[in-house]
């Protein structure tokens, strides 16, 4: 085989890979719960493909030869772990589920019972994430590591605990009731933001690393919304992801220089994703339901707006904002309201707004800061905006952002 | 718990620093001092002078050895340090990557060595 066919066998394995890799898990992790086992036996048949593929040609069914290696595999796995423990109930199921599948079948889609497993309530909240990183896309513990600000090793060992807590705590591979669905989605939906988050705060539009996972975060956003589309939030969280994404190119000037928002060029915003997100948006209104993303989407698509009017209307940014903070009065929702009552209403009422908050809670808010620095200035308070520069420069972590609040400040 | 951050400069960012000591990054420093002690997490600091200026003493078989330059023969050398009282690694590296070092070099966070242990050195 000559080699770009090889290439081309290689990236076929990382699209099968890329696209097939939560199914997997979830599939042979969703009876054993054993999704560690699970992601060893499929990264085993990726290795196997990587050396069958190129010399057979690739299977006419790419994920159906690896779910069956992997299953192999996984059977010899545990096999093996047990053989003194009672393996055979694990073994029963996987022969079980054999007998059921055939090499060409169809097999169910059990991603969404995975990410409910992931954002499981006794989970650790700070690993929701991760969880959802590793077993749903794929993505190594290193990676993660980074996002999260976390050494490769620490991440590593919190996943092992987390997955083992899945094997061993009774946490079952299920579609939440009805009656618990809301908050379950939620912590779903929460953690796919994070990641979202992670990738954009995390130097946009400069750094590799960053743009990725904000990309991983829309791509598990778009896999919720295929698996649930009936869920108005679902499609608030896509949507609000689309409107930021729409503007990545926007948000760094040539020379890396960071520029906020409303000195964007809207012209440089990416008109297809704004009408995929608006097009969500209005989708998940229609069902009548509002909900904490769909208000932070419907925020985002007035900024969209300027694009076509030239102007942003604050008046509407600052009536969704203040349903948002009696539904998720966090840190963040109220120091954005904070901003928008200073647009719309004046330096002052958003000042007022900004004295609400506990101090204890701000002291490492790098956002809190910006905002009230900003407003001391339109105030033409010098001093006092200068500390609160101070504070937030002293608080960020990206240097372009850094050296922007250093000219603002003066 | 408390953390060292031990920053790390190419050179290049010495020769800027060795001119005239109007570091171009003082605004960012000064802010992240600030923020340290606003947050309560400051314990000590402290900028080293350009390597070129340190001298390595080492005792072998009871003949003294001098050395010009510093200990390390690396690219990247040690520039300062920040103590900080943190309850977690976690916060630690937080405080690193704000920290305005971590995007000119880079900064190492190590655990200081317990307590029970500092103290048996100073008595």
């Amino acid at each position: 085989m000559n080699g770009s066919n090889q290439e081309d066998t290689h990236r076929t394995i990382e699209r099968v890979a890329r696209e097939s890799y939560g199914r997997l898990v979830a599939y042979l992790s969703a009876n054993t719960r054993d999704v560690a086992s699970a992601e060893d036996a499929l990264s085993n048949a990726l290795v196997a493909a990587l050396t069958a593929w190129p010399r057979d040609g690739v299977p006419q069914n790419p994920e159906a030869w690896l779910l069956t290696t992997a299953r192999h595999s996984f059977i010899d796995h545990v096999r093996h772990r047990q053989v003194a423990e009672a393996s055979e109930p694990t073994l029963k199921l996987l022969r079980e589920d054999s007998m059921e599948m055939t090499l060409s079948a169809e097999f169910p889609d059990e991603r969404l019972k995975l990410l409910f497993v992931c954002a499981h309530p006794a989970i650790d909240p700070a690993m929701h994430t991760p969880l959802m990183l590793q077993t749903v896309l794929g993505l190594d513990a290193a990676r993660i590591a980074h996002a999260f600000l976390t050494s490769p090793t620490t991440m590593g060992q919190r996943l092992v605990r987390a997955k083992t807590k899945i094997r061993d705590g009774g946490i079952q591979f299920e579609i939440p009731q009805e009656r618990e669905l809301p908050q379950r989605l939620d912590a779903v939906l929460e953690a796919i933001y994070a990641a979202f988050g992670l990738g954009w705060d995390d130097m946009a539009g400069v750094d590799q690393r960053g743009r990725d996972l904000a990309e991983e975060a829309i791509w598990l956003g778009r896999v919720l919304l295929e698996l649930m589309p009936k869920e108005a939030e679902v499609r608030g969280l896509l949507a609000l992801m689309l409107h930021c994404e729409a503007r990545r190119r926007a948000r760094r000037g040539p020379d890396g220089r960071y520029i906020p928002l409303l000195a964007q060029d809207s012209q440089q915003w990416s008109q297809p994703l704004i009408e995929e997100a608006e097009r969500n948006l209005a989708e998940a209104s229609s069902r009548g339901r509002a909900g904490r993303f769909q208000l932070e989407a419907a925020i985002q698509s007035v900024h969209a707006e300027r694009a076509r009017s030239g102007r942003t209307e604050w008046a509407a940014i600052m009536l969704f904002y203040d349903q948002l903070v009696r539904i998720a009065p966090t840190l963040g929702t109220r120091t954005g309201y904070a901003a928008a009552v200073g647009e719309a209403r004046g330096p002052e009422a958003g000042l007022a707004v900004l004295h609400g908050t506990d101090p204890d809670d701000v002291s490492g808010y790098q956002p809190y800061w910006a905002v009230r620095a900003h407003l001391l200035q339109r105030l033409g308070k010098t001093s006092e905006a200068a500390e609160a520069f101070d504070r937030a420069i002293g608080l960020a972590e990206d240097p372009a952002v850094r050296e922007f609040l250093l000219q603002r400040r003066g | 718990m408390q953390f060292a951050l031990l920053i790390y400069h190419l050179p290049e960012e010495f020769a800027m620093r060795k001119n005239d000591y109007s570091d171009p990054h003082l605004g960012a420093w000064r802010a992240y001092y600030k923020a340290l002690v606003e947050a309560g997490v400051y314990v000590g600091a402290n900028a080293l002078e350009v390597p070129e200026t340190g001298t390595t003493v080492r005792l072998r078989e009871g003949k003294r050895r001098v050395q010009d330059g510093p200990f390390a023969d690396t690219k990247e050398q040690l520039a300062g340090f920040i103590i900080l009282e943190l309850p977690s690694v976690d916060a630690a590296l937080e405080w690193a990557a704000r920290c305005p070092g971590a995007s000119i070099g880079a900064v190492e966070v190590r655990p200081l060595a317990p307590e029970a242990m500092r103290r048996g050195f100073t008595g």
